[in-house]
């Protein structure tokens, strides 16, 4: 982006300082800077995590955008590219990683496992798409999706940064952050946040006796 | 092909007749063992007969029979048939003798068949559960365990059918959601074990140790972690930075490819086959479709076969480049060998997609051939590839790394595995061959159109991770040598038997149908009974096996070699956990 873009619209800057001034607002600023240094949690799960990969190489290169800085620890990353099919035994690892980023936080659900489960949606321990537990900012279709279609949905990001305002952002309001409860390994996956539903439907004595699927 | 499986195995079939009995059922092999012989019969097939390379367990339900079937599949190094025996037991109380003391490689596929099938084994020294976690209720892979989104027991389902109108399995769920509880189960006083059984272990290594007392510490590393490939976990047991004791933990990316291909169709399977290991989804096609091909008994024709081996032997380079510069990632040379090897993976990954559609996700063997045919260009493309390019890169990885002072140091002596022990853990692919062994499957037990080319079996000679990377380094040379051959040869004509259809017939009985994929023998059991889906549909995956001597070669080593070794196993997590 340009010290062009970074201007703001309408506001005629004298020639012969432009390259010394701009008069922008603190959004555009905020977002200028933030859009193009969006750090990736260096996590793979499956396939996609491989494209990912490849993304990141020579011949896609994605540091194009700001992104190549990928870091294995959560805390220094501020986006999370969810890169292939969320398992039960792996959502909790997931939510914990997500908690511990640093807020701003963004992710990007890679691929049709991440988004809804994909061709592995029917199996016993897949979850149904990675925005069941965390927020997702951009859905990119594919199986795996090309390089190409993750870029594209890396620059969707940048744009919905771009729109993004301080005052409405999240994670300047008032109050702590909110922090997902991380998913418990019971018999089956429990989502903490559906405990009381849970319990209520174990309890309900129902003449199905197995207290899953029937109605 | 029945009485050539047989054949060898007479022998050792008529010392124990009383209780070994053939099997006679319509296209079924091998023979069945009494329960309490098994350990006995698998020592002598072992000791005498030299059938010292367990290569797959499989446990099979039987419902709505009383019956739980465990089928073992052995070799001998030396190359030839299999020796396919097979236990029985009840649906009930399905109990068989463990035989981690004879073939330690049962291990994790034993543990996998008391996970998935409930099948206990006695004698196993750790028999916990390997792919769900502790305390997940039921055994998924029974006939009658029906998982949260259940439909239907075969597809196509009616509801996808043209004028259906498709439901969200959401939709269907009282949770709105993937889960199913027990009806028994109290949330309130759910103490989650998940790990509590392994801890427990590793807590009484911790507390061992001989004279001088030291601290000893429990380290997880993964499954989020830059090491590991993936989603993948070491636990390990540390005294100062040695490791003393290790123990992977998997199934984090566990995706139930054995229920959902019992669900599906025969042609169904193969996009699914692609996403096992997914760096080399075109060997997955391979395994597969040999196995139901040996069903069928049909052939491809000729130009097929010489196009299956074309695309399997540019997957081989791929999946070894790709393991080799991300082998130096593991060593601290941070990307930058991967970013050469990913340069090379990209122009095969280019053939790939001109040929099949998809970069990764190919979906190009079909059952008596392949998809499509090369698209105008490609051949010559493959022949520059085979003859200048990919010569040329090999050598220039050789040059820059072989003689490296850093990696020779950082490689050599680490992660020794010997050739009785690599025999012993089962492991295959360039793992097996760096200790020595000489067994490459498109040798020891040629398939497609393998015995006809000319290549060496490359091994090494001490077994460790320096050797490893020189294994992988020369099988890229013979692939390319191979390639050359290939197109030379390779013959007009069909690229298909008969006409592609989306129902295949396949007769009852079960086959056994294995590749050498490029991180090792890649087997599938597929039983049939004429129905158009499989009964049973096993994947015997390399990486997953090859795990099974990990602890072993990082016994005594530090911390930081566990972490090379594991780059030199070349593991894939979709086939590790499947």
């Amino acid at each position: 982006m340009s010290a062009e873009d970074l201007n703001l619209p309408g506001v005629e800057v004298p020639p012969e300082i432009r390259q010394q001034v701009t008069l922008t607002t603190l959004d555009r600023i905020y977002n200028w800077s933030r859009r193009n240094s969006v750090w990736p949690l260096m996590s793979g799960l499956a396939c996609c995590a491989i494209e990912m990969i490849c993304t990141a190489a020579s011949r896609y290169d994605f540091s194009r955008f700001g992104m190549e800085v990928m870091r294995p620890s959560p805390r220094q990353a501020d986006m999370m590219i969810v890169s292939g099919t969320v398992t039960k035994k792996m959502i909790p690892t997931i939510v914990r990683l997500y908690n511990q980023m640093a807020e701003p936080k963004y992710v990007i659900a890679m691929g049709a496992c991440a988004s809804g489960g994909g061709p592995f949606k029917e199996g016993y321990n897949v979850v149904s798409g990675v925005d069941k537990f965390i927020p997702v900012d951009v859905y990119i279709p594919g199986c795996p999706p090309t390089p190409q279609s993750l870029l594209n949905g890396l620059i969707a990001l940048q744009k919905k940064i771009d729109d993004e305002s301080l005052k409405n952002v999240r994670w300047y309001q008032k109050g702590p952050g909110e922090e997902i409860p991380v998913p418990v390994l019971g018999p089956d996956l429990m989502d903490m946040r559906k405990f009381a539903q849970i319990k209520a439907a174990l309890a309900r004595p129902e003449p199905g006796s197995e207290a899953d699927l029937t109605s | 092909m029945s009485e050539q499986l047989i054949a060898p195995a007479a022998e050792l079939v008529n010392r124990f007749e009383s209780w070994v009995k053939p099997d006679t059922r319509p296209g079924y092999q091998g023979t069945i063992i009494d329960l309490e012989h098994l350990v006995e019969f698998a020592r002598v097939a072992r000791d005498e007969f030299s059938y010292d390379y367990l290569s797959s367990v499989t446990g099979v339900d039987y419902f709505p029979e009383d019956k739980m079937e465990v089928v073992y599949h052995a070799y001998k190094m030396t190359g030839g048939p299999a020796l396919i025996f097979k236990a029985q037991t009840s649906r009930t109380d399905s109990v068989v003798p463990s035989l981690v003391s004879i073939y330690p490689g049962a291990e994790f596929q034993e543990r996998e068949a008391w996970d998935l099938l409930g099948i206990r084994f006695s004698g196993h020294p750790d028999l916990r559960r390997i792919l769900m976690w502790e305390g997940f209720a039921g055994h998924p892979l029974r006939k009658d365990w029906k998982e949260a989104y259940f439909e239907e027991e075969v597809k196509p389902f009616k509801n996808r059918w043209p004028d259906g109108h498709a439901v969200r399995s959401e939709d269907k769920n009282p949770y709105g959601d993937n889960v199913a509880y027990p009806s028994d189960f109290d949330p309130d006083n759910w103490v989650t074990d998940a790990d509590r059984s392994l801890y427990d272990l590793l807590k009484k290594i911790q507390q061992e140790g001989d004279g001088m007392k030291t601290d000893r510490i429990i380290v997880n590393m993964g499954p989020q972690h830059p090491s590991t490939h993936g989603v993948f976990r070491m636990v390990v047991v540390l005294e100062g930075e040695t490791v003393v004791e290790l123990k992977p933990v998997m199934g984090y990316l566990h995706r139930n490819h054995e229920k959902i291909g019992e669900r599906n169709t025969y042609l169904q399977n193969i996009p699914f086959t692609d996403r096992l290991d997914y760096i080399s989804s075109m060997s997955n096609n391979f395994g597969y479709v040999l196995a139901v091909e040996k069903l069928m008994n049909i052939k491809p024709p000729e130009r097929a076969d010489y196009l299956r081996v074309m695309m399997a032997e540019l997957t081989r380079i791929s999946s070894h480049i790709m393991s080799t510069g991300f082998l130096l990632n593991d060593l601290g040379a941070y990307f930058t060998p991967a970013l050469y090897a990913l340069e090379e993976r990209e122009l095969i990954l280019d053939i790939f997609e001109a040929v099949s559609g998809s970069r990764m996700m190919c979906n190009y063997f079909r059952f008596g051939g392949v998809a499509r045919d090369l698209p105008e260009g490609i051949l010559e493309k493959v022949r520059e590839l085979a003859f200048d390019r990919l010569p040329r890169k090999i050598e220039e990885l050789d040059a820059y790394l072989t003689e490296n002072e850093i990696l020779r140091t950082r490689c050599e002596g680490v992660g020794i595995l010997t050739a009785e022990q690599a025999t012993a853990f089962s492991t295959s692919g360039p793992t097996l061959r760096a200790s020595g062994v000489p067994y490459d499957i498109r040798r020891a037990d040629p398939y497609s159109i393998y015995d006809r080319l000319d290549f060496d079996v490359v091994t090494g000679t001490k077994g460790d991770v320096y050797d490893r990377y020189l294994v992988r380094i020369e099988e890229m040379r013979q692939s390319c040598n191979i390639l050359r051959q290939v197109v030379r040869d390779i013959p007009g004509g069909l690229i298909q038997t008969g006409k592609p259809v989306y129902q295949v017939r396949v007769p009852a009985g079960e086959s056994y149908g294995r590749v050498e994929g490029p991180k090792g023998e890649l087997g599938y059991y597929i039983l049939s009974n004429g129905k158009p889906n499989p009964v049973r549909y096993h994947v015997r995956a390399p990486s997953f096996i090859n795990l099974t001597s990990l602890a072993e070669m990082c016994r005594g080593g530090k911390v930081a070699d566990a972490v090379v070794i594991l780059g030199a196993m070349d593991i894939v997590l979709g086939e590790v956990d499947r």
